[in-house]
């Protein structure tokens, strides 16, 4: 800021600035160069033979590969199916989890009851259920979504329900002494005071849905990238399970992103 | 004019590994427009008393009254060791916290009140800013007129100076002791600072040890003129800080 108000700095403090920007741009670079290196060193080690391209594949027969599968029209669909299944899943999980952290929050009788089965409940493998979840909710879209949503619902439930109970003892006298009802003190001080922590369990759930979603669609599935990994390597095409899997990659981290831009908007 | 009256009351709390009487047979007045410190040894009872005086805790038995009412049903002020701004508020909206709380729609009326405590207390150029971009002293100015704006018939202050650094400190203290005095307000502050409570106050009451008696009231004698930092410039300031703090120490 002193910049903008003093027009004459001192050369260290430009000096210092100039430091940081050459920085963050080197930072920038290598990051870069690390992704070329890998990429150049994987595509030469397949051509001279180092290693074999049916078990490796290579970056230029992955390029093929993309371009095959979206001139089929097959991958287009295969992300569409695991990205609304993730994001139905992301939702259902988040909207669900913290409206049981506000009732476990309001009655403290319940959560005293219900504290052992949520114990339980998130040491549990959520995988081991697998099977239940398909005879239950029949083996499609549905079972691959319950998949998704018990493994982010137990997090978020925890998450969310420790940041209720962390607000400020003093607050929540504050809110008393001029009267206020629970109702009050939930929609007033609890749930605005937990926005940030809100914002933590969404960029985790995020990772969680994914995680989520291709386990089950590696249980269950007509189509998805997690249906593509696994069809690949049954027929043994490891262009097809890399290909997949580079594109899973791209779109969690543009979930991500997504939800990264969020924080900016609401973290203070 | 008895404001507020203490009768004889008790307060015992309890948890798994017993009972235990935090208050016994504390009796006292104070008047309105009063500024009443409460001292006395730490654990002994102080927040627990303001506690009782808020209506947040019922006493076991006896009674205290507030303008003749039970303190249940009355309008009473807290203010806390930080100031407890609501950071995704802005100053303005902060300060209307309690009138929305209590359901009121704030009128014009209200606005004018608040609009006018914010001019007199020099933070009305920051009413649309958020609590993180003002000074300690200013939190805790705003902190007060959020308190103020309900218009409680008793302000209670517990430490409320204890989370700032002694040079913002004493200026608060000569703020808040200003704008109560003007404002004509009845306060009970809690603080185990012995000098804080002879700066500001009329009258400072000093409890026993845990189960809380009053052991003594200090009247201080000061010139009505005085503020809280002229206070301490006077001579017999440290005769009374001798005092209280033997009185404590017994």
């Amino acid at each position: 800021m002193k910049n903008k108000q003093n027009t004459t700095c001192s050369p260290k403090y430009l000096k210092y600035l100039k430091k940081q920007k050459v920085d963050t741009i080197t930072t920038k670079i290598y990051q870069i160069l690390l992704l070329a290196i890998f990429l150049v060193l994987w595509e030469v080690l397949v051509q001279t033979g180092a290693i074999d391209a049916f078990f490796f594949s290579s970056p230029s027969r992955i390029c093929t590969t993309l371009i095959d599968l979206f001139a089929t029209g097959n991958l287009l669909y295969h992300m569409w199916v695991t990205l609304s299944e993730t994001i139905i899943g992301f939702l259902i999980a988040t909207i669900l989890g913290t409206l049981i952290a506000i009732a476990l929050w309001w009655s403290d009788k319940l959560r005293k009851v219900l504290d052992p089965y949520i114990v339980v409940l998130n040491s549990l493998p959520k995988i081991a259920l697998g099977p239940l979840i398909i005879i239950w909710v029949g083996a499609g879209t549905n079972a691959i979504v319950t998949m998704c949503v018990l493994i982010c619902i137990v997090i978020t439930i925890l998450s969310m329900l420790s940041a209720f109970l962390n607000c400020d003892k003093d607050k929540i006298l504050l809110m008393k002494s001029f009267g206020a009802s629970k109702f009050q003190i939930l929609t007033k001080l609890i749930l605005p005071n937990a926005l940030v922590d809100f914002i933590s369990v969404l960029k985790i759930n995020v990772g969680m849905a994914w995680v989520g979603t291709i386990m089950g669609e590696y249980l269950v599935s007509k189509a998805g990238l997690g249906y593509l990994i696994v069809y690949g390597s049954q027929i043994f095409k490891l262009d097809i399970v890399l290909t997949s899997t580079v594109v899973l990659c791209l779109l969690a981290g543009a979930m991500y992103f997504f939800v990264a831009l969020l924080e900016k908007k609401y973290k203070r | 004019m008895k404001y507020l009256i203490f009768d004889n009351v008790n307060f015992n709390y309890f948890n798994k590994t017993g009972e235990f009487e935090a208050v016994k047979g504390l009796s006292f007045e104070i008047q309105k427009g009063e500024f009443v410190s409460i001292v006395g040894p730490s654990g002994c009872g102080k927040t627990t008393i303001l506690s009782l005086i808020a209506g947040l805790l019922e006493p076991t038995s006896g009674d205290i009254l507030l303008d003749g009412e039970k303190v249940q049903n009355v309008n009473i002020g807290y203010m806390f060791q930080r100031d407890q701004l609501f950071e995704w508020r802005n100053i303005h909206k902060n300060i209307l916290l309690g009138l929305e709380i209590k359901g009121k729609k704030h009128n014009q009326q209200d606005e004018e009140y608040i609009d006018g405590l914010l001019t007199k207390y020099g933070l009305i150029d920051f009413k649309d800013k958020h609590p993180s971009e003002l000074s300690g002293g200013m939190r805790q100015r705003v902190a007060l007129i959020r308190t103020l704006a309900v218009k409680p018939k008793l302000l209670l202050l517990d430490e409320p100076f204890s989370a700032l650094d002694f040079q913002t400190r004493l200026d608060v203290c000569n703020d808040v002791k200003n704008i109560i005095k003007q404002e004509n307000q009845t306060a009970i502050l809690v603080t185990h600072d012995i000098s804080e409570a002879i700066s500001m106050s009329d009258r400072v009451f000093i409890l026993t040890k845990r189960p809380a008696k009053l052991h003594k009231i200090e009247i201080m004698d000061f010139d009505k003129s005085l503020s809280p930092l002229k206070r301490r410039d006077e001579k017999h300031f440290s005769a009374y800080f001798n005092k209280i703090w033997e009185e404590l120490s017994l």
